[in-house]
């Protein structure tokens, strides 16, 4: 299908919204009735055609308005984006790898022309046409990483790996859970993994480290990840926190099936072909608990995962406050019956109604 | 599926360089390009034996940008398992084979103010994709090169002809060899060692620089470890079900993927840690030859690395 490109904000007079082509293809994170971690990862090779698995880097509705969000933030921060210096290869490796991907997924929308290192790129819906030079710096307007986040949904984090770990060593970081890139640029798995709760004791990081190492070339790897959010808000960065943070009380049970929003996050991680580093892009998913209602499978399952979930898990992930509204909102969705494996809607099983 | 994702490729060129090394290039089947990969990468070949599957790592020597093509250089082994015999003497032009992704287990340091290269022998072939690598992005590098001899000097006169004033050569029957302690005295701050050859020679220049002081982050080491002979032993795979006879030139690793059980692998020379199996009962002695295992982890009785690992004894159960 041809995508319908909105404009809306994620700011202020917060605009954005959901079509029902979205909200049917959101990647609802929870696969059983409870929630624990777990390394989580599967290949990322494909999906569900029109699923947000389907493409390497996918593309949807939002796009150029998160572009524009993107910007809007680097305007007031620059340090949202930063690259140590032996990352510039890496850099442009994330640079190929994404141009040869979406003209490659979307033709219709993107376009590669490569002549040996003289490359031109066609980015249609953001009406860019460059000509440069493959791997020479000041072909481009900005570095090679920031060149292309600027024009791709999502976080990026590119993590270099030596002495057996992964450093933080640059990222374009705009629409993040409440973590910064300024406070964790070169850190390595272990120091910038430190506030999470419970996982250590589980082994989580020791286990996940491993895999992430072994990540080859051409076998990239995905999972889901989760928190909640109050407003369509992209940018909720400890940086702001003075700004969204009081927004979670201005809930109240009649605005919460609209304002609240479960944020997804598709992790994916690719090994970069000439650096030998590790991409980490990690895209940002919203969907209002009203958005998440219309699909009656979710609506049962979000009840009893949010019931459910550990008090220090919800503490970490900053709703704990909230919780009790937000169980008195979605136990009216949740009537008992027994719910289907997996995360799709699952619309056509549905079960008879009483 | 185990290993790296897999490209199929046949034989274009077989270059031999002198008695004991073989250059191998490769084009792809399907016309497409070759990924790109980093300086250091290995590839591992897979080539059909008659029933067996020959499965081999080699450090890939070709241009890391160049797309249309990979190469290899293999040093005939007489004393091994006929892996490296097996493609000197049986594989021709126009031959298919398959190859991994690249995976790189000895990738440059790009924080590095220098790069100070040592290889001993064939341990100069990751150098060769390093030094493409690092010339293209305008890198500081110096290689130290110790050979046999004149005849035996794989790619030396390419090397000096391009780089004469950043390579080294030292001929062993001329007493011609690296002064190691004073090379690692004189080196700025900021510089990465990295060396490449036999056991032995790994063995001196790390316990050099760590005599010297150099931080253990500053030293990468690649070498390159072939699974060897050994007595024949039985192996029962508990979770798969089955009894297995390893035999004398075959590799446990080997020895279970015949079985028809997929073990994980990577780089099938000791050094990534992806085979690691864990041991559920044993009678015997380990013959543990890798370079991953911790010492207690050896000494434990309870791990080992099946792609270059044996065992000799009466049981062992494996949890695979």
């Amino acid at each position: 299908m041809t995508i319908q490109f909105k404009d809306e904000t994620f700011r202020d007079d917060y605009t954005f919204k959901n079509s029902e082509w979205a909200v049917k293809r959101f990647p609802f994170p929870f696969h059983e009735d409870s929630y624990m971690y777990s390394v989580n990862m599967e290949q990322h090779k494909g999906g569900p055609e029109g699923s947000i698995y389907e493409k390497r880097f996918d593309v949807d509705e939002h796009y150029i308005s998160e572009m524009r969000d993107r910007s809007e933030v680097l305007k007031d921060d620059p340090l949202r984006c930063q690259s140590l210096p032996h990352m510039t290869l890496a850099g442009w490796d994330l640079l190929e790898l994404i141009m040869i991907s979406k003209s490659e997924d979307y033709p219709d929308l993107f376009e590669l022309h490569r002549n040996g290192n003289n490359w031109r790129w066609i980015n249609k819906p953001m009406q860019i046409d460059h000509s440069f030079t493959f791997l020479d710096d000041a072909t481009l307007p900005y570095g090679p990483m920031e060149y292309i986040t600027r024009q791709t949904q999502g976080d990026f984090v590119i993590l270099d790996q030596r002495e057996s770990n992964l450093w933080m060593d640059a990222g374009m970081v705009t629409t993040q859970a409440d973590w910064s890139l300024d406070f964790d640029i070169g850190m390595n798995f272990f120091e910038w993994h430190a506030p999470v709760p419970k996982a250590h004791e589980m082994g989580i990081f020791t286990r996940a480290l491993k895999f992430l190492l072994n990540i080859q070339q051409g076998a990239p790897a995905r999972r889901l990840n989760w928190t909640m959010t109050v407003n369509p808000l992209l940018d909720t960065s400890p940086e702001n926190y003075h700004k969204w943070g009081v927004q979670k009380g201005t809930l109240n049970p009649e605005n919460i099936g609209e304002k609240q929003y479960l944020r997804v996050e598709l992790q994916t991680f690719f090994r970069l072909p000439r650096s030998n580093a590790l991409v980490f892009p990690i895209r940002c998913y919203l969907a209002s608990f009203d958005d998440l209602m219309t699909v009656p499978k979710w609506g049962r399952r979000l009840h009893r995962v949010i019931r459910d979930l550990p008090e220090e898990l919800a503490t970490y992930k900053g709703f704990i406050d909230n919780r009790p509204m937000m169980l008195d909102y979605l136990s009216q969705y949740d009537d008992g019956k027994p719910t289907s494996d997996g995360i799709w809607p699952d619309l056509q099983t549905e079960p008879a109604r009483d | 599926m185990s290993g790296a994702e897999k490209i199929n490729a046949k034989v274009s060129n077989i270059i031999k360089l002198n008695d004991l090394v073989t250059r191998f290039e490769f084009e792809r089947t399907d016309g497409q390009l070759f990924p790109t990969f980093s300086g250091g990468a290995h590839t591992v070949i897979e080539l059909k034996d008659g029933d067996l599957t020959r499965r081999n790592p080699y450090s890939l020597m070709s241009d890391p940008m160049d797309q249309d093509g990979y190469s290899i250089s293999v040093r005939r082994d007489d004393e091994g398992r006929g892996g490296s015999l097996f493609l000197h003497n049986n594989i021709k032009i126009g031959d298919d084979v398959v190859l991994s992704h690249p995976v790189n287990l000895f990738s440059l340091d790009l924080r590095a103010k220098k790069h100070l290269m040592i290889a001993g022998g064939i341990g100069i072939t990751p150098f060769l994709a390093q030094i493409k690598q690092l010339d293209r992005s305008h890198g500081n590098w110096e290689l130290h090169y110790s050979v046999r001899n004149q005849s035996l000097g794989t790619y030396v006169n390419d090397l000096m002809a391009m780089h004469p004033n950043d390579v080294n050569i030292y001929y062993d029957d001329e007493k011609n060899f690296i002064d190691i302690v004073n090379l690692l005295d004189g080196q700025p701050l900021g510089t990465h060692l990295y060396i490449c050859g036999p056991k032995g020679m790994i063995d001196w220049v790390v316990n050099e620089a760590s005599k010297l002081g150099w931080p253990n982050e500053t030293i990468h080491y690649e070498e390159f470890l072939a699974p060897k002979p050994g007595k024949p032993f039985q192996v029962k795979l508990s979770a798969s079900n089955k009894v297995v006879n390893v035999g004398e030139n075959e590799s446990l690793l080997e020895a279970i993927e015949r079985e028809g059980v997929d073990a994980p692998y990577l780089c099938r020379g000791g050094a990534c840690g992806q085979c690691e199996t864990s041991v559920i009962e044993a009678d015997g002695e380990f013959i543990h030859r890798d370079h991953w295992l911790e010492d207690d982890d050896k000494s434990s009785g309870k791990k080992i690395m099946p792609c270059v690992s044996r065992f000799d004894g009466k049981t062992l159960v494996l949890d695979r």
